[in-house]
């Protein structure tokens, strides 16, 4: 029994086992997990190595610039392929960064939050220049809040440039703020109204994606309501046009002159004007709204527990999150604490993101080169901080389970235990990270394999293996 | 005969000798065999700039900055018809338009009333009448009546997408770089997944899509290179080779994303016109790919839903109602425009603000799957779209 709870905690919680990690927790498996929620959490070294966001954002936007001047003043430049580079060069560093913390993390669980919350609030880096500091994203708006309270989290992951650049957010215009208004009055107004206007990105994707949960309890309304609130939630420094030069270049400003002034109602509820008080207010009861704490429950508990996660459970987490005011610590506790969390060895079929960790993990091996990992996660169907959209990443086999997908495993495995598996007897290594949860089907097919190597290719693509 | 064996059957003899010598196990397909290619477009496609209005009075004024020009001038629409003409970057549409081989239907929606992309997708992918109210594809249940033994539908990508997702096998492929894992690896991993059936059947899906693959010149171990538009042309030219295969699937499923245009999406130039340009050129690869088997193709290119008539405050279109859907196949009774225009009035518009849905995207698969597919309307009302009665198919689209 003990083993068995070491290797959940370890598989499904953690981020897969290395040799030696199933004996060490085995006597104090869920206090281990527990242990991991005490902060203060410093940042990894090599996470806290890495620029932020601020000075990379203000670097990328000044290539831009210069690069358009040049090619303005009839400069011969490859602008696409010198911008590009160095985009491209920021995200393999924050790449490389995430996935060598991932790799060597003595504490798991809390870095499979960190991913689980990042995915959550999904930026993606197919929108320019958002791979340049889509890792930092992580690593400064989800990181230092996991075991936190949802409020703090929330707010730092709607004011961070990331997400206001990746949703929109930057230069919608309350079509009554100052800047609409003196425009207005210069000019003729017909012209002049597709100028100013609401971008309603950000509003909707925060009830839909981030909070409440896709229509549940709110309308059309109540979305332009919310994108009249956070108009000004931007970003300082000029923008690419040169426009609206005020604020600390590259971090989140709000705009006054663009935000959409007075009193609004949002589900039912009045709002008094307040800057950027009236949308932090906003935020504050959307954490504790009792549609956004079902809806973060579910989440949870299908990510940790099964697919279709049992309602008992989901109801249990739902109220720890408005018992405690949204407390993700205590959710986590209710979590850990609940019987149904370590019932089974094998409730999840892993995502490409946790198989490759997970195998990594096995072989304790960070490989030289990043691209080593987000190739092979791009051919799973996973590139690392690119989603494609704000819902983030699936989270259960029915999505993952194609039969390509599957087939990509199984070359991505052999391709590792050619490279890395051949000194590893694969037998004694299925036993130190899968324990009882390596089946005996599994051990037969792996100890008969004609090689080391090809028996690593088995036990790595084993049902066993792929799932936590 | 196991999938691996007749895998390395296929290798050592090729395609052509097995279809040739073993008639029995793998079959010439001919041409004669309808073929149906669905492109979902990710992210809510604008349909006022796929086939843009431009003989309604109210064009102009409502879509502002970004109005397409009238049809002749330099960089103007492409004519339809006297209310309609085509997106500049749309060719090689255009073309099979003027041969009377691609259509439009304008005004389309699925049942889908709000504005969230999943919630729009999934009923779209679903066909069901509410959102999650089914679990499975509509072209996954449509599977079933048209199957035999063989797997007939292939979605080119790692995972199926829901609209193909469910009961009934479905495989797919993407393009990898990795190395091979070996035979004798492979059937290894046969045995071990025996009892397990979501790694079996998988492993035997994929085991089929390779098969095929590793008959066609320059299929194996084809790089993914570029961005995910040229990606697409890519991707456009395996389905075609997919879907003339021996032995191969007649249903294809390819996805495109990038059309969620809320800043700066330009007219002519920019990223909508680069994603549609992408999406002609798909287009074309298919169309050409598929040569003589084009005669018996039917190809559907759908999005969610459609976006603001009016531009917003950021040169873009926020999430909207109605779009345009493109049909185009050598079966198809094509060149002409198939909308009852419901107008970009003030007063006509959906909440004030989309253009209104007038034909339900479930009359356009139903009539596909009737007249091009052969399915029986028993089959088609009761198990691919149950609940479906208000949206009739749409008549006369397919050549008898």
């Amino acid at each position: 029994m003990t083993m068995k709870k070491a290797v959940i905690a370890n598989n499904r919680f953690g981020l897969g086992a290395a040799p030696g990690d199933l004996a060490r927790v085995a006597e104090r498996p869920t206090a281990w997990l527990l242990d991991q929620l005490q902060g203060p959490h410093r940042s990894p070294p090599e996470i806290a190595r890495l620029d932020n966001s601020a000075t990379v954002l203000v670097e990328v936007q000044d290539l831009r610039r210069s690069q358009r001047e040049m090619q303005r003043s009839g400069k011969e430049i490859d602008p696409v392929e010198k911008y590009g580079r160095i985009v491209r060069g920021h995200y393999l560093e924050q790449s490389a960064a995430r996935y060598r913390t991932a790799i060597m993390s003595k504490t798991p669980f809390h870095e499979r939050l960190v991913h689980f919350w990042s995915n959550h609030f999904a930026i993606s880096a197919d929108k320019q220049p958002l791979p340049a500091i889509a890792g930092l994203f992580e690593n400064e708006a989800i990181r230092p809040h996991v075991t936190g309270t949802f409020t703090d989290l929330l707010l730092a992951a709607e004011q961070h440039p990331a997400m206001i650049l990746y949703l929109d957010n930057q230069r919608s215009i309350g079509p009554n703020s100052k800047l609409a208004q003196r425009a207005n009055r210069r000019q003729n107004r017909r012209q002049n109204q597709r100028e100013f206007g609401l971008n309603e990105n950000l509003a909707r994707e925060i009830l839909e994606l981030h909070t409440l949960g896709v229509d549940d309890g709110y309308s059309q309304r109540d979305v332009t309501t919310f994108a009249k609130i956070i108009t000004g939630w931007s970003i300082g420094g000029a923008n690419e046009r040169g426009r609206f030069a005020d604020g600390e270049p590259g971090k989140f400003e709000f705009r006054e002159t663009i935000h959409e002034p007075g009193s609004q109602t949002l589900l039912g509820k009045k709002y008094a004007a307040a800057g950027i008080r009236q949308g932090e207010a906003v935020l504050r009861d959307l954490a504790v709204h009792p549609s956004t704490a079902r809806f973060l429950a579910t989440k949870l508990a299908r990510h940790f527990v099964a697919d279709e996660p049992p309602e008992a459970l989901v109801q249990r987490l739902t109220d720890a999150h408005l018992d405690s005011g949204g407390d993700l610590s205590v959710v986590y506790e209710a979590l850990l604490a609940a019987e149904e969390s370590w019932v089974a060895m094998n409730g999840k079929y892993k995502s490409p993101h946790d198989f490759v960790v997970s195998t990594l993990r096995a072989f304790n091996h960070v490989p030289d080169r990043t691209q080593f990992i987000v190739g092979a996660l791009d051919l799973m169907g996973q590139t690392p901080y690119r989603p494609g959209s704000p819902a983030g990443w699936p989270d259960t086999a029915l999505q993952w389970g194609g039969a390509d997908a599957l087939y990509k495993r199984i070359e991505w495995a052999n391709t590792v235990a050619r490279r890395v598996g051949s000194r590893v007897n694969p037998v004694e290594l299925g036993q130190a990270v899968l324990g009882p949860a390596f089946g005996t089907e599994t051990r037969k097919a792996v100890s008969r394999a004609e090689s080391f190597s090809q028996g690593m290719t088995l036990l790595l693509a084993s049902p066993d293996f792929q799932r936590r | 005969m196991s999938m691996l064996r007749r895998r390395e059957l296929l290798k050592t003899l090729g395609m052509a000798a097995v279809a040739n010598s073993l008639p029995s196990v793998a079959f010439a397909k001919a041409d004669t065999h309808s073929r149906f290619v669905l492109v979902v477009l990710r992210g809510a496609a604008d349909g006022l700039a796929i086939a843009a209005p431009y003989g309604d009075g109210h064009y102009a004024s409502v879509r502002g900055e970004l109005t397409l020009q009238p049809p002749g001038g330099d960089q103007g629409l492409l004519k339809l018809d006297g209310l309609f003409g085509l997106h500049p970057s749309l060719a090689a549409t255009h073309e099979s338009f003027r041969a009377d081989e691609a259509l439009i239907v304008h005004a389309v929606a699925s049942p889908y009333r709000a504005r969230s992309h999943f919630d729009g997708q999934d009923l779209l992918e679903n066909g069901a009448s509410q959102v999650a109210a089914l679990r499975d594809g509509w072209l996954n249940r449509a599977l079933a009546p048209i199957g035999g033994q063989t797997t007939h539908a292939i979605a080119l990508a790692q995972n199926a997408p829901l609209v193909l997702r469910g009961d009934n096998a479905v495989t797919s492929w993407a393009p990898s770089r990795l190395p091979d894992a070996d035979d004798s690896t492979l059937r290894r991993l046969e045995d071990l997944y025996a009892d397990d059936d979501f790694f079996a059947s998988r492993l035997e899906q994929a085991l089929t899509s390779q098969d095929i693959a590793s008959g066609m010149d320059g299929m194996q171990k084809q790089r993914t290179r570029g961005n995910e538009a040229q990606q697409f042309g890519d991707l456009m030219s395996a389905a075609a080779r997919f879907l003339t295969a021996v032995d191969g699937p007649n249903i294809a499923v390819v996805e495109l994303g990038g059309w969620d245009t809320h800043a700066n999406q330009g007219t002519t130039q920019g990223p909508l016109a680069n994603r549609l340009a992408a999406l002609d050129r798909g287009f074309g690869n298919l169309r050409d790919g598929l040569g003589s088997a084009w005669e018996n193709s039917v190809i559907a290119v759908v999005t969610e839903f459609g976006r603001t008539v009016r531009v917003n405050g950021t040169r873009g279109t926020d999430h909207g109602t109605a779009t345009a859907a493109i049909l185009a196949g050598g079966a198809l009774h094509g060149g002409k425009v198939l909308a009852d225009w419901p107008g970009l009035a003030a007063k006509d518009l959906f909440e004030g603000r989309d253009l209104r849905p007038t034909t339900d995207i479930r009359s356009v698969f139903k009539s596909v799957l009737l007249e091009h597919l052969g399915l029986a309307p028993g089959v088609v009302e009761d198990t691919v779209f149950p609940d479906s009665r208000s949206a009739t198919p749409l008549r006369n689209l397919i050549r008898t």
